[in-house]
Order: structure tokens, then sequence, then C-alpha cells
């Protein structure tokens, strides 16, 4: 009786560490696979020009929306306007809706993918920000490049 | 004045937080009457002073007392009183204030309602949750004082982000605090369990209630979170696999799991070990969560560098809570026996399913939530891991725990026979697919992930429908009686999965089927979406108390017939200025219809660039939700889970 239950637990914890593999085996491919499509690596206008990035990368870019850059076209829908980072300008068109947000010497960050000519494509104009209303990659872009001395750090 | 009370009552909470945390312990390890009778009464203590502190913030927030450094960044005195209010916990330090708050509203009602439970357990589990509280304590004094005052004070507050000013965001975080929070209890209870070195049927049903509770309010806080992206950002997106979401929505996920495994440990007495780590698993969730999220260093790791003092205490307090707990799990587990044994198709097994892929869903969102933390710390690449692999991790372990559910209800303990059980549910099974095709077929197809969707919750619909016809004998003799004799727990978990089925068909349809439509609208101007005619009346400018709007005003006609008119806003608020999108929505049961107004397109402000969606069955997924919290509520009224314990429980 005890031996038996005994055998009959080793055989219970066998399904499960089993079963639990297969799930974990099964979950890690995909995660893996997964993950490939849907990262995309941030970028401001300088590391985009000078990281020449394979054509079709899925990327985000953040900057500041230049002033007297923005741009509607007759359509009413798309939009044309540059972000810089104090240093490089690229040029940004979309038929995606701004957010409310949006507005020229603003942060803002677009994500669509790298293309070798003309200006970049937005798929998608981000309207989140922190509590500063500045992106926080955004924020550390424009530290590093100078064109942002925070006033609270430098005392 | 009364803001030194409360950093002072702050200071008090802090110490008898310690006093509560050790000497009681000390005296439940001896055997010592008196020490253990100083646990409640520091409990009660605790939670009086600390709201004490935590109403002298509001009071500051209130009278707008800008002389404090927090009441300046996060108010401004034309801000509604609501608002004021909801303030409280709006900022980084507040939030904590809040959280100890909860913490040790928890601890006071675990000492009243735990009463009867066994003295020694009792002052332990109440030990554990103060030196949680403890630690709080010590990192609002330490770091994160909300009670800093500034001199010279500003005349005017910073105000807060606009888009937060909204009803149900005021009342999202509280609610997701008192989910977040209400784990700790359930924490407090394993740790106690392992210091004793005991789990039984009795614990489970004592730890149950504080972890359905703790799950009603953080399915409701999330809700409330989801349904606030919905309505007041303007697209109409619901759920986006933000960093901040998920950090509530792995405690959720485990939350969820440890529900289902209790109910192992109750009704068969196994699974034990695994229970007591899902408990810890689940708070470390919550606290990895609140502050990862408030401390911002989800956004970047650079928020370390720039505030290395709460980055480390974050750190330290973050490894000797899980740590310390899973190093005491480690060395106490092997002294809970495992008790029923049951064969691979059974309801033990079903619910161990459950658990599998609750928890590795779980971790496939933690995964994908630290993944970018990790890249940047290792390669300096700041990267975001997009909603598709999500989706597709996410989405695929939910498909076999969708069937899974349908089936397990219906399957015995210990033993159950599959083929019969599948021969049972067969006409279940045809009726979904059945739904499903006829349903693909009016909607004139859509992607085959759609389909797969529909097919699941309908699945789970049905089967759930179906389990409990059987189990109140519905159409026979007295079944009317028998449907409200049935044990809450029983209801509850009808109802919790009934919500679930509801939710995914909802989120089938406005996944696979939703329409967007963007234009430049004239006066008089008509575009149709799904079935509707939306026609440009007019616009309006109007004034509220801190901000101007523009009104739009459109007629929505359905085959000729009017059915409403829907006034979408565009506000501009003054303080911080920045606009903001009111979407104005008509809700019916098929689908929801959702209004934008943009800018203007000329001077003349005759053109205004206006975006239409169609969403179908929008509003089911709100109404599922809402089913499930409500499931949790009935079973929680079930009288076998009583938070008092009941004695007659406990031989």
């Amino acid at each position: 009786m005890n031996i038996n239950s005994a055998a009959k637990r080793k055989k219970k914890r066998l399904y499960l560490v089993l079963t639990s593999m297969t799930i974990l085996a099964v979950v890690i491919w995909l995660v893996l696979r997964a993950l490939q499509d849907s990262i995309s690596l941030f970028l401001d206008p300088t590391e985009l020009k000078a990281r020449n990035l394979p054509e079709g990368e899925h990327v985000r870019l953040g900057g500041l929306v230049a002033i007297d850059s923005f741009i509607k076209d007759e359509d009413g829908l798309t939009y044309h306007f540059d972000i810089t980072d104090g240093e490089e300008t690229v040029s940004v068109m979309t038929k995606e809706p701004l957010p409310d947000l949006f507005r020229e010497g603003q942060g803002v960050v677009v994500e669509g993918e790298v293309r070798s000519a003309g200006p970049f494509v937005a798929t998608r104009v981000l309207a989140k920000h922190d509590e500063n209303y500045v992106p926080k990659e955004v924020m550390d872009s424009l530290k590093e490049r100078g064109v942002f001395i925070d006033p609270e750090e430098d005392i | 004045m009364i803001v030194e009370l409360g950093h002072f009552a702050l200071i008090l909470a802090c110490l008898l937080s310690f006093i509560q945390g050790t000497f009681p312990l000390y005296g439940a390890l001896k055997n010592r009457g008196r020490l253990m009778s100083l646990s409640a009464p520091a409990a009660y203590g605790q939670f009086f002073f600390v709201a004490i502190s935590f109403f002298a913030l509001m009071y500051a927030f209130i009278v707008s007392d800008f002389s404090v450094v927090n009441v300046a960044r996060n108010s401004h005195t034309l801000k509604p009183l609501l608002y004021k209010i909801s303030a409280t916990w709006g900022s980084h330090e507040g939030s904590i204030l809040f959280w100890a708050f909860v913490l040790a509203l928890y601890g006071a009602m675990v000492a009243y309602f735990g009463r009867r439970l066994p003295k020694s357990f009792h002052v332990t589990v109440l030990a554990v949750q103060a030196m949680v509280g403890f630690g709080f304590y010590l990192f609002l004094l330490l770091t994160s004082n909300p009670f800093e005052r500034v001199f010279p004070f500003p005349m005017e507050g910073n105000g807060l982000n606009p888009l937060l000013q909204d009803p149900g965001l005021a009342f999202h975080p509280p609610l997701l605090y008192m989910g977040y929070v209400g784990l700790s209890v359930t924490f407090s209870f394993a740790v106690g369990a392992l210091i004793e070195g005991r789990v039984d049927a009795a614990w489970a049903r004592w730890v149950r209630p504080w972890t359905l509770l703790a799950w009603c309010f953080l399915t409701a806080g999330l809700s409330l979170g989801s349904w606030w992206a919905y309505y007041e950002l303007g697209w109409g997106g619901w759920w986006f696999w933000d960093p901040v979401e998920n950090a509530a929505f792995m405690p959720w996920l485990v939350a969820t799991g440890l529900l289902h495994s209790a109910i192992v440990v109750e009704k068969r007495d196994t699974l034990k070990a695994w229970t007591i780590l899902l408990a810890i698993i689940a708070f470390s969730f919550s606290l990895l969560g609140t502050f990862i999220v408030r401390s911002g260093v989800l956004t970047s790791v650079h928020a370390f560098a720039t505030d290395p003092e709460r980055g480390v205490f974050i750190l330290a307090f973050l490894f000797l809570v899980i740590g310390g707990s899973l190093l005491l799990f480690a060395m106490r587990a092997d002294r809970l026996q495992a008790g029923g044994l049951f064969a691979p198709v059974s309801r033990e097994s079903m619910l161990v399913i459950n658990n599998l892929l609750l928890s590795v869903a779980a971790l496939v969102v933690l995964f994908g939530t630290l993944y970018p933390l990790l890249r940047d710390a290792l390669t300096g690449d700041k990267i975001t891991v997009g909603p598709p692999f999500f989706n597709m991790a996410f989405g695929f372990l939910m498909i076999p725990l969708l069937l899974v559910m349908g089936l397990g209800p219906s399957t015995n303990w210990k033993r159950a026979d599959l083929v019969g059980l599948l021969g049972r549910l067969k006409f279940i099974m045809l009726a979904a697919l059945f739904a499903t095709i006829v349903i693909f077929y009016i909607a004139d197809g859509g992607e085959i992930m759609a389909a797969v969707w529909l097919g699941l919750g309908l699945w789970l619909l049905l089967s759930t429908l179906f389990e409990w016809a059987e189990r109140v004998k519905l159409f026979k003799p007295g079944s009317i009686a028998r449907i409200f004799r049935q044990p809450r727990a029983s209801m509850g978990m009808s109802f919790g999965h009934l919500g679930l089925a509801i939710a995914v068909i909802g989120i089938s349809g406005t996944s696979y089927w939703n329409i967007e439509h963007q234009d430049i609208m004239r006066y008089g101007d008509s575009a149709s979406i799904g079935g509707y005619e939306v026609t440009f009346r007019d616009t309006d400018g109007i004034v509220g108390p801190n901000y101007t709007a523009v009104k739009a005003i459109f007629d929505i006609s359905r085959d000729g017939k009017a059915v409403t008119t829907l006034e979408p806003e565009a506000r501009v608020y003054m303080t911080p200025p920045m606009p903001t999108t009111e979407a104005a929505i008509l809700s019916t049961l098929s689908a929801d219809l959702f209004v934008v107004i943009g800018e203007a397109n000329n001077k003349e402000h005759t053109e205004w660039a206006v975006r239409l969606y169609y969403k179908p069955l929008q509003i089911w997924l709100w109404a599922g939700v809402a089913i499930m919290v409500l499931g949790g509520l009935i079973s929680l009224s079930d009288r076998r889970f009583r938070m008092g314990a009941p004695t007659r429980g406990y031989k």
C-alpha cells in the first residue's frame, strides 16, 4: 500500500515535470520568435544617421519637433515635420493622428521602419509622456547632446 | 502645524510597526503570553497614526499648502476638489504613504477579524505584516518624505497632468493599491505558516477570503484603468502592454493562480508548498510593480543614477523581502507534507495546468517588461518590446487555458474519466463551433485568430453554463430552490468564469473587427461607419472650471432614423497648459461608436479633423470584467470563508 502510493507519487511528479518542461520549451521558443519582430530600438536623429541600420528595421525615433518645420498637406491628414536633437535633423512624414501634446519645440517619439531614401515614415506618433511632458528617452538624449541642461542637476 | 503632526504621526507609526514586528514574534516563539498580547494593540495604533499622517497630507492638498514641496509640485488652487484629494496619492511620495496606510489598514483588519485564529499564528502573521510596513515607513522617512517643506514657498502649484483629471483615474490607484497591498495579507499568512511549519485545510480557508478580496480590488482597479485609457486617450485602445500596466497585471495573474491552488489545498490537502510559493511570488510582484513604476526605473535605468538613495533602498528592500521569504521557503518547504494523491486526469490536474499556464504567462510578461532594462544595462541600447510580442506569447498561453477552463469545473476530484467528460461536453463543443461559424459568416469573415478567440469565448461561456445547469439539475423538480441553495463559492466560480468568457468574446470583437475612419469634415458633412451615418452639425465654445474647450455636435442616425447626438470636446487646460481630447461614445450591445474631434483645419474654423472608430462588442469586455468582480464578491460571501476564521472550522 505504502510502496504503491510512493510509486504513484513518483509517477505523478514525473507527469508534472514533463508537462511543465514541454510548456516551458514551447514558451521559450515562442518568446524568442515573437521578440525578434517586436523589439524596436530607440534612437535620436544623430544615432539614426550614424548607425546605418538595414532597411526595414523597426525603430523609434525621438527628439524635439523642429520649430517652423510642421506642414500639413492639402488633404489635411498628411503631416510633415522635422525631428531634431540639436545636432542632426530627420524629416518625418505621417498620416497617423497626432497626439494632443504634439507641438513644435516639444518632445516627440515616432515609430517606423528605416528607409534608405526619402523622409522617415512614421506608423505611430507617440502620445506617451512622463509627468514632465517630455519622453524620458528624449530627455536623456537631449541632455547627452547638451541641448537641455537640467536646472536641478547642475546646482 | 497639521503637516508637522502628520510627519510625527508617521514616525510614531514607524516605531509601532517595529514593536509589532519584533517583541510579539519573540513572544510567540518563546510562548510568552504578555509579549504576544502587544501585537493587536500595536496594529491598531499603527493604523491610527498612519491614518493621521495620510489625512494630514490630504489636508495639505485640500487647502493648497504650497510650503509642502509635494503639494507645490502636484497641485494647483484652481483644480476641482476631487482632484486635489486624488493628488494625495498621485505623486511618488504620496503613493508610498498611501501604500503604508493601506498596509496598516489590512494589518488592523487581520488583527480584528483574525482574533479567533490560534494565538501564536495570529501574532506571527501580524509581525510579518508589520515588518513589511516598517520597510515602507523607513523608505518614506529616509528617502521620500511627503511632508518636506520648502522656503520660500511658491504662490501657485505646478498642477496635475490634465489627462489624470478624470473621475475614473481618481479612483483607479486606490482600488489597485487595495489589491496590491491586499496580497500582503496572503504573504503574511504564507510566511507565518512557514515559520510555524504548518499548512492545512484550515489555513487555506483563512487565506482564501483575503486573496479573494485582493483579487477583486486588483481586477476592478485594472479594468478601471483600462476603461480610462479607452475613453480618455482618444483612440479607443484599452490595453497597451505598457510597463505600468504589466506591473499591475503580473500580480493579478499570480493571484488568480493562487486563488485556484488554494482550493486544492483546502479540498485535497495537497499542492501546499506550491501555494505558499505563489503567495510569496504574488506579493513580490506587487512590491516590484510598485517600486519599479513609482521610481521610474522602468523608463530608464538612469533613474537609479539620478536618485541613488531611493534606488539602493528599493533594491535592498526588495532583496530582503523577496530573498528572505524565498530563503525561508527553501528551508521549510519540505516540512509541508503533501496529502491527497490524484490521477493525471482529475480536477487537481486541471487546476495544476491552470497554475502552470498562469505562472508562465506572468513570467512571459515579466520578461517582456524587464528585457529593455536588461539590454540597456548590458549594451546601452534603448529598446522597447512592443505589443506584438505580448500578444503572441501571452495569447498563445491563453488558448490552452481557456480550453481547460471549460473542462475543469466538470471534472471529478482525484480521478476523472476523460472520454466520458468529452462525451458529455461534445455537444457544447459542437455548439460553440457552430455559433462561431455563423457569427463569422454574418460578420463577413475576418482574421482567423478572430474566429479562434471568439470560439474559445463561446466554448467557455457554454461549458460554464452547462456545468452550472448540471450542478443545479436544471429543469428537474426543485431546481429553482437548488439554484439559490448553491454554495456561494460555486456560484462565484460560475460568475467568474462566465465573466471571463464574455470579456474574451468582447476582446475578439473589438480587436479584430474594429473600423477606423479619419477625415476632414465641414459643417453638414456626413460620414458612414459600421452602419451609422455621422453628420457634423456645429461646434460651440465652452468654458470649464480650469479649461476652455471646443465642443463639436454630431447627429448620429441609422437607416435614416436619428439615434442620438454625440458631443466630443477638444479641451485646453490652463495649468499646466495642455490640450486633451474628450471622446464621445455611443455604446450599444453590438458595438461602440467613438467620435473624436481634432484641430480646426482652416482659419475660419469651419473644417475640422475628425476621427471615428467603430468597436464591435466593446461593452462586452467591460461587462465581462464587472461580472468577474461580482463573482469574486459572491464567493467572498461564502459562509465557510469568513475572515473571522470561525472557531468550529478549526479544531
